[in-house]
């Protein structure tokens, strides 16, 4: 594999020991406030302009202000970059910067790394003051060094005090510095970013740390054996890095949305912590709500009003804001609700990623409340499907819920550059006078739809209600009344599922097992397909986006594979569990709903820990079924042979 | 009024609306109702200043007083229990043309609701606010409500209410912001009309605190002050109402009370001797919510794609 300086940039310090690689996963792991995240950012945007693949996501601890040396602590950021493009945060790392050994800690805990991780520890606890402190590092040590790390001990901060009094805030940058210098990036590039960040803060701090990196260049250069090359792609597009609470943002003024209206809420408030600083570029406003009741409420009178509006909540605010989307349902009024995931149920798992709230999504009102669900895959989908949303919301007059996760919204990734234009700004607000004789809701029989009228508009005064009601939206308590307002709002969904196209299959059209999934796991349950694909298995996958209605065509898909398998981040019974021999466990939500709409029997993996869906973790999965279904060997097999091989399956 | 002027001239209107535009469905309250009353005096208002029913919303939440909208016949928003002033800041939010009108009740505004009643009241977006208070849940069938008196027997208290009543006008009155509280009574016509009037031409949230009677479940609560005037402290001034001198001779006890005045206000507000009815405070100098919420209005469409493509700039590499 090591390869003499491969595709190597321009701009990059020239090592002749560099070695090859297609990806590598670097962290810097600290106390909270030692700016690791402003470090990796930045190492991250230097990567991607200079042609890689890269996957960034932010390590936060739970609290603000941690203590510092605790394993909980752990504050910090990943970056994945390759020589292609990178979807997901990956596996174990392969290399990690650690100012001290107890946060290292805090992510070995969550499977961070494997043996032979390569390890950059700051030294200075070995000369501590503190016994203890000079124990706990000595012991950390030693069991990094059992555990198959590859360690370094560096002075680190020692290095930083040549040019600062307190290394605790330049020490991000003097690794800056250590990593462009490991991963040859380009060093003028990379003075240039520090010189925007610092934009605001003068010449003077611009100059001190862009010589604490250049100081890191140097420091790595002398010290470190090795270096990497991580081969460039040629970009042919402007690209734009961003989270996907920035490009939910984005899409929203992309949208042509004019109010957000929101309560605070992690992991969604960064999205609209994103939209307050910016939203007045295209006119809008951002309405902080007494809570997040009202906060769809004054969305809702927003958009009741003609005005097109938006909700942005996490699971506890998707639970507060049910009656209201129940009403927005039964009143027919457009509205885009967005919910970024985080760990249930209650306030559980605040900043963690997970798919638990689908289930809620649909049925969290009470009554048939059927509204569209889309499910975002991608950070560049949290753009565009927001679009989709209010254009949705408007056309079948109805609530649409998007749903992201809290992995999408911390997760950095470079993406192609949308190009906004009209249509996708929402239409003027129409005063023209209301067709006479039309009722406010004058569904079509066939579709449900019906057009709306809008306050201002002369002779369309109409009272909206909650209460059942009539196309006049006269309240009405009579069975046929009822029953054709339920199936008229119903109709819509089915009006919606006839514009859609069946899901497209990653890999082949036919196989011995197809993984489903839905949502952030998209770049991990693909990588992971495509591993066992190169190991010559017939195995594909599928990613559903518009989960109600949801998407046709899947039972045909599905026939043609001898294992359907739905893969989840979020809680289903163990299946072989305690207590299972009697009843079958609970599935996870997409199982459960592909169960009952395919009619077929849907496999299921599924887990709750608080932490991204990881390729490797998915991969195992895959093949323990493959493995469970007979296809199995120890070696892997070839393509012919596999594709020989139906009669080895069921 | 009527087009006429006071030179006798007809000022000829393109659209000349009567009562009869203003009216929906005819009223189910039940017979006796105040709410009837207050339905008449907001037609009239309507009526009276010509508003045109396409730019004008009464928004309510849930219970008897929250069926008003469907009584109207301009646009209405009849939504969530407790939630009507939330959708009714949302409304004027981004719509400062039209004329919006809430109705709620004292479980409504006071109880679920009573979240968003002091926020509303901060918001100070230019709305009239009713508030139906009959001191009991009627819609439910006689539950306490956080008006209900002390030993008032209801289905949830069938052996007397022990609570303290809350006293909306002075909570109304002690939240920031605050730029129009009145209170006034059903059974008083001139009195509900001239307070409503005022309460509308009032630039920001006017809170009117109605008394209303329910025949069905309170009726013997308002019957001794409606009976006897003298219970009853009119408030009146050159800012606040002035009441036709017929109607005023009524009441035995009056007193001048300057709506700017907001210590007196808040004294007023805690009498329990007399029932203060009137203007109690105005103040038109307060801030709007709306002053911000419509910002950015106007923007054209090149500009905000110019805008977003300013924003997508940041995000370059």
């Amino acid at each position: 594999m090591a390869k003499q300086d491969g595709n190597s940039h321009p701009g990059a310090p020239r090592d002749e020991h560099s070695t090859m690689v297609h990806e590598h996963i670097v962290e810097i792991v600290s106390d909270s406030g030692e700016g690791a995240q402003k470090c990796g950012v930045t190492f991250g945007t230097v990567s991607a302009k200079m042609g890689n693949g890269a996957w960034t996501v932010e390590i936060i601890p739970a609290e603000i202000k941690p203590p510092s040396r605790s394993r909980d602590g752990a504050s910090g950021i990943r970056i994945r970059l390759g020589d292609h493009e990178i979807t997901n945060m990956g596996d174990a790392a392969d290399l990690v910067v650690a100012f001290n050994e107890q946060v290292l800690y805090g992510r070995i805990g969550q499977g961070a790394y494997h043996e032979g991780t390569v390890v950059l520890l700051e030294n200075k606890w070995a000369n501590d003051p503190s016994p203890q402190i000079r124990q706990a590092y000595a012991d950390g040590v030693a069991d990094f060094h059992d555990r198959g790390f590859v360690v370094h001990e560096l002075a680190m901060e020692e290095a930083c005090l040549a040019h600062t009094e307190n290394p605790k805030l330049g020490k991000n940058m003097f690794v800056l510095g250590m990593l462009c210098w490991i991963y040859q990036r380009d060093v003028e590039m990379t003075l240039g970013e520090i010189a925007a960040i610092f934009s605001k803060k003068g010449e003077q701090v611009i100059s001190l740390n862009q010589k604490l990196m250049q100081a890191g260049v140097e420091f790595a250069r002398e010290r470190l054996t090795y270096c990497f090359n991580v081969p460039c792609m040629d970009v042919d597009h402007e690209l734009l890095v961003m989270n996907g609470n920035q490009a939910v943002g984005l899409g929203v003024m992309a949208a042509g949305i004019e109010m957000v209206s929101m309560y605070p809420i992690t992991p969604a408030t960064s999205a609209s912590h994103y939209l307050a600083a910016s939203i007045q570029s295209v006119g809008g406003f951002v309405h902080q709500a007494e809570d997040e009741i009202a906060a769809v409420g004054f969305a809702i009178g927003c958009s009741y009003a003609g005005k097109t509006a938006c909700t942005i909540t996490s699971g506890p605010g998707l639970a507060l804001k049910m009656e209201f989307i129940g009403l927005a349902v039964m009143g027919e009024i457009p509205l885009v609700i967005v919910d970024v995931q985080r760990g249930g149920p209650s306030t559980g798992l605040p900043t963690k990623p997970e798919q638990g709230d689908l289930m809620a999504a649909m049925y969290g009102s009470p009554g048939d409340s059927p509204k569209p669900i889309i499910a975002a895959a991608t950070i560049e989908e949290c753009f565009h499907l927001i679009i989709t949303a209010r254009t949705i919301a408007e056309a079948f007059r109805t609530p649409v819920i998007v749903l992201t996760d809290a992995g999408l919204a911390t997760g950095v990734q470079p993406i192609p550059r949308p190009e906004p234009c009209e249509e996708w700004l929402a239409p003027p607000v129409d005063q023209s006078p209301w067709k006479q004789g039309v009722p406010p809701y004058d569904w079509d029989e066939e579709t449900g739809l019906s057009p709306r009228p809008i306050p201002g508009q002369r002779g369309g005064e109409y009272v909206l209600t909650g209460l059942a009601h009539t196309g006049q939206s006269k309240v009405a308590y009579d069975p046929a009344s009822n029953i054709k307002g339920l199936e008229m709002r119903s109709r819509k969904l089915a009006a919606l599922r006839a514009t859609l196209k069946p899901p497209k299959i990653h890999g082949d059209d036919e196989g011995d097992l197809i993984v489903v999934g839905w949502g952030s796991t998209l770049g991990s349950i693909e990588e992971a397909v495509d591993r066992a694909r190169a190991d010559g298995y017939r195995v594909s996958s599928l990613h559903i986006r518009f989960l109600w209605p949801l998407e046709p065509g899947l039972r045909d898909i599905f026939m043609r594979f001898d294992k359907v398998m739905t893969i989840e981040l979020n809680y289903s019974d163990p299946q072989h569990g305690l207590m299972m021999e009697t009843q079958p466990g609970r599935p996870p939500h997409l199982a459960l709903m592909l169960r009952g709409r395919t009619r077929r029997d849907i496999d299921y993996w599924s887990i709750c820990q608080g932490l991204p869906l990881r390729p490797g973790q998915i991969h195992e999965v895959i093949m323990d079924r493959l493995h469970g279904m007979g296809l199995t060997g120890n070696e892997p097999q070839p393509v012919e042979a596999a594709m020989g091989s139906e009669s080895c399956s069921g | 009024m009527f087009g006429l002027k006071k030179d006798w001239s007809l000022d000829v209107l393109p659209r000349y609306f009567t009562l009869e535009d203003y009216e929906g469905a005819i009223a189910r309250w039940c017979p006796g109702c105040g709410d009837h009353a207050v339905l008449a005096a907001v037609q009239r208002i309507c009526r009276d200043e010509q508003l045109l029913p396409e730019k004008t919303i009464i928004v309510s939440g849930i219970g008897c007083s929250s069926r008003f909208p469907h009584y109207m016949k301009t646009y209405g928003f009849h939504g969530l229990h407790g939630r009507a002033l939330p959708v009714a800041c949302g409304v004027k939010a981004r719509r400062p043309d039209l004329h919006v009108w809430v109705a709620t009740g004292d479980g409504d505004c006071c109880s679920i609701g009573a979240g968003h009643w002091l926020h509303a009241v901060r918001y100070n977006m230019d709305m009239t606010v009713m508030l139906f208070d009959n001191n009991i849940y009627g819609l439910t069938k006689a539950q306490t409500s956080p008006t209900s008196r002390p030993g008032q027997r209801t289905n949830t208290h069938p052996f007397g209410a022990w609570l303290p009543p809350l006293n909306p006008t002075l909570a109304t009155l002690g939240f920031t912001n605050v730029s129009f509280v009145a209170k006034t009574v059903d059974w008083n016509p001139v009195h509900l009309h001239a307070t409503l009037d005022a309460a509308f031409k009032h630039k920001g949230f006017s809170f009117v605190h109605i008394h209303q009677r329910c025949p069905q479940y309170t009726a013997k609560i308002y019957e001794a002050m409606q009976q006897d005037p003298s219970t009853i402290l009119l408030l009146n001034h050159e800012n606040g109402i002035q009441l036709d001198p017929a109607v005023a001779g009524m009441y035995e006890h009056q007193m001048a009370h300057d709506p700017l005045n907001h210590n007196e206000a808040v004294a007023l507000a805690g009498r329990e001797d007399l029932l203060p009815i009137g203007i109690f405070f105005q103040n038109e100098s307060r801030p709007r919510y709306e002053q911000v919420t419509t910002i950015g209005m106007e923007m054209t469409t090149e500009e905000r794609i110019a805008g977003l493509n300013r924003e997508l700039d940041r995000f370059a590499i």
